[in-house]
């Protein structure tokens, strides 16, 4: 027992890492949001944000753009995965490779691709494209956590309901979809986020058209106004930590697909 | 009949989903410089490409070795960071391992801009230019988080008793960690790294933001800066090809066997 307490401390080198590289940085967003240029405190960032009506309306266009983005992958992905878990209907394996395969590709090169092709095909950018791309990008982020949830699902459930006189209509309304709502929110997690807070994908699609929040954040740092870039990267942290006390249970879908 | 339209909709998603892809890989076989201009078939992207013989782009082949050489080194860090963070983090209690737990988690759940932006400023913060030193360690930020999760539950299936066994035997601690501990973390150790390797490879927003002023390109920063530019570099035509066809191989190989196999034992 000895030993084992002391082989505790092996977390120390991590624990001192994660404090330098994971917490000071939060603090110092935060510390730079709520300061001037000369350091001392103020409001005057997040006062800025509130009467700038071209950030806050690429606020809310992100926001909307997400929520569009979410909804689609979510129509989209469900049947998706309920066919490629169902062994009666998919008996292929490679098909559940091709959607998960995406995931492994750099989004970039995705994107540029599907920007490319929009282009070829004398499609105008704007709007349109960048939600198509975004679903294009984010789909098999919607559709593998579904997948895993409804082939770990027990079919017992949904037997049981029929057997008991249910629809399969009410079969898939009451059993179906509240079991695989863990996955569902998996999925939401892992579109919504990186949607909202997305910049050079925005960019690709509508050819620096549309700015999307990510983008406002991007430009402030690089053009030195760290002050209000940090208080704009607090404003969206915000957001993510409210998505996220959404959904309550620990996702273990991050790439368990090794 | 009802199987009929399940695969239709399975395939015409895929044939959707891929039509990109498939569109810059038969483009890539072709010499003109702008894409969707068919000018022959040619294999002289490839070749281009091999031999590193561009205009004016020899910055692509860096940036393909900055990229291997980043993931390599912060997943092999990661790696071993993040199994001796998780052999650490097992066997502590209470509030200790509940903060490092969620401080843990955190890098996995912030958007990559965050991530980026809270780097950066901590960097201008301390002081630190910014460059390679400073791109690689914020690739281990966060890849370290995914080797710990990978490696925490191999940790928790271990009897705890053959590493107790061991040193009672007379084997030193150091002996016992490397002939008993770590070849049953070994599983969780290898797809650690496979995951750490591939968010490196991936990333863009954080290398955007800690890359300093120094010229320093990824891949993914090279793709950025020439998308902007207008005028796409032909020789990324095939690399992004090659680049799937690889990827899509090897997750075939790996996948297709797990997958029969679980399907096999519950049939």
């Amino acid at each position: 027992m000895r030993i084992m307490t002391k082989r505790s401390t092996w977390a120390l080198p991590y624990a001192i890492f994660l404090v330098l590289f994971v917490a000071l940085p939060l603090v110092i967003i935060i510390l730079y949001a709520f300061q001037d240029t000369s350091g001392s405190f103020t409001l005057a960032n997040f006062a800025k944000f509130l009467n700038d009506p071209d950030a806050i309306g690429t606020f809310a266009l992100s926001l909307e753009v997400a929520i569009e983005n979410t909804i689609i992958c979510i129509l989209l992905g469900y049947p998706a995965a309920w066919i490629l878990a169902n062994k009666k209907l998919n008996r292929s394996a490679v098909t559940i490779v091709l959607f998960i395969m995406p995931m492994w590709i750099n989004a970039l090169m995705r994107t540029l691709a599907t920007a490319e092709l929009f282009h070829v095909m004398g499609i105008q950018l704007g709007k349109g494209t960048l939600l198509v791309g975004m679903v294009y990008d984010y789909l098999p982020f919607m559709i593998y956590p579904i997948y895993n949830i409804l082939n770990k699902m027990d079919k017992s459930y949904a037997e049981a309901a029929s057997d008991l006189g249910a629809t399969p209509w009410q079969v898939f309304w009451k059993v179906q979809v509240p079991l695989s709502m863990p996955g569902i929110m998996s999925g939401v997690m892992m579109v919504f986020m990186p949607t909202v807070s997305t910049f050079a994908i925005s960019e690709f699609l509508t050819n620096n058209k549309i700015k999307l929040f990510g983008t406002i954040i991007q430009e402030n740092i690089n053009s030195s106004m760290w002050n209000y870039g940090a208080a704009l990267s607090l404003v969206m942290l915000v957001i993510i930590g409210i998505t996220s006390l959404l959904q309550d249970n620990k996702k273990d879908v991050s790439g368990g697909i090794v | 009949m009802k199987k009929f339209f399940a695969q239709c909709y399975i395939w015409l998603l895929l044939v959707i989903l891929y039509a990109p892809i498939v569109f810059i890989g038969i483009f890539s076989f072709t010499e003109s410089k702008v894409l969707g201009n068919w000018t022959g078939f040619s294999t002289k992207l490839y070749s281009n490409l091999f031999t590193g013989d561009m205009q004016g782009t020899g910055s692509l082949m860096s940036a393909i070795e900055n990229t291997l050489l980043i993931a390599l080194i912060a997943a092999t860090v990661s790696t071993f960071l993040g199994t001796v963070a998780a052999i650490g983090i097992h066997n502590m209690r209470g509030r200790g391992k509940k903060a490092i737990t969620f401080l843990n988690n955190i890098p996995m759940l912030n958007p990559d801009i965050i991530t980026g932006v809270s780097l950066f400023l901590l960097f201008v913060f301390l002081h630190v230019s910014q460059g390679y030193v400073t791109v690689v360690l914020a690739h281990i930020t966060f890849c370290t988080p995914y080797v710990v999760l990978s490696v925490l539950p191999k940790l928790t299936q271990m009897n705890p008793n053959i590493y107790e066994a061991a040193l009672d035997l007379g084997a030193t601690p150091f002996q016992a960690l490397k002939k008993v501990l770590v070849p049953m973390l070994k599983p969780g150790m290898i797809s650690g790294f496979i995951l750490a390797f591939t968010m490196s490879l991936d990333d863009f927003a954080v290398t955007f933001f800690t890359r300093g002023t120094i010229g320093l390109d990824t891949l993914s920063t090279y793709i950025y800066t020439d998308a902007r530019k207008g005028g796409l570099t032909p020789e990324l035509r095939p690399l992004i090809t090659l680049m799937f066809v690889g990827v899509l191989v090897l997750l075939i190989v790996i996948n297709i066997r797990n997958i029969r196999n679980a399907r096999k034992a519950e049939e």
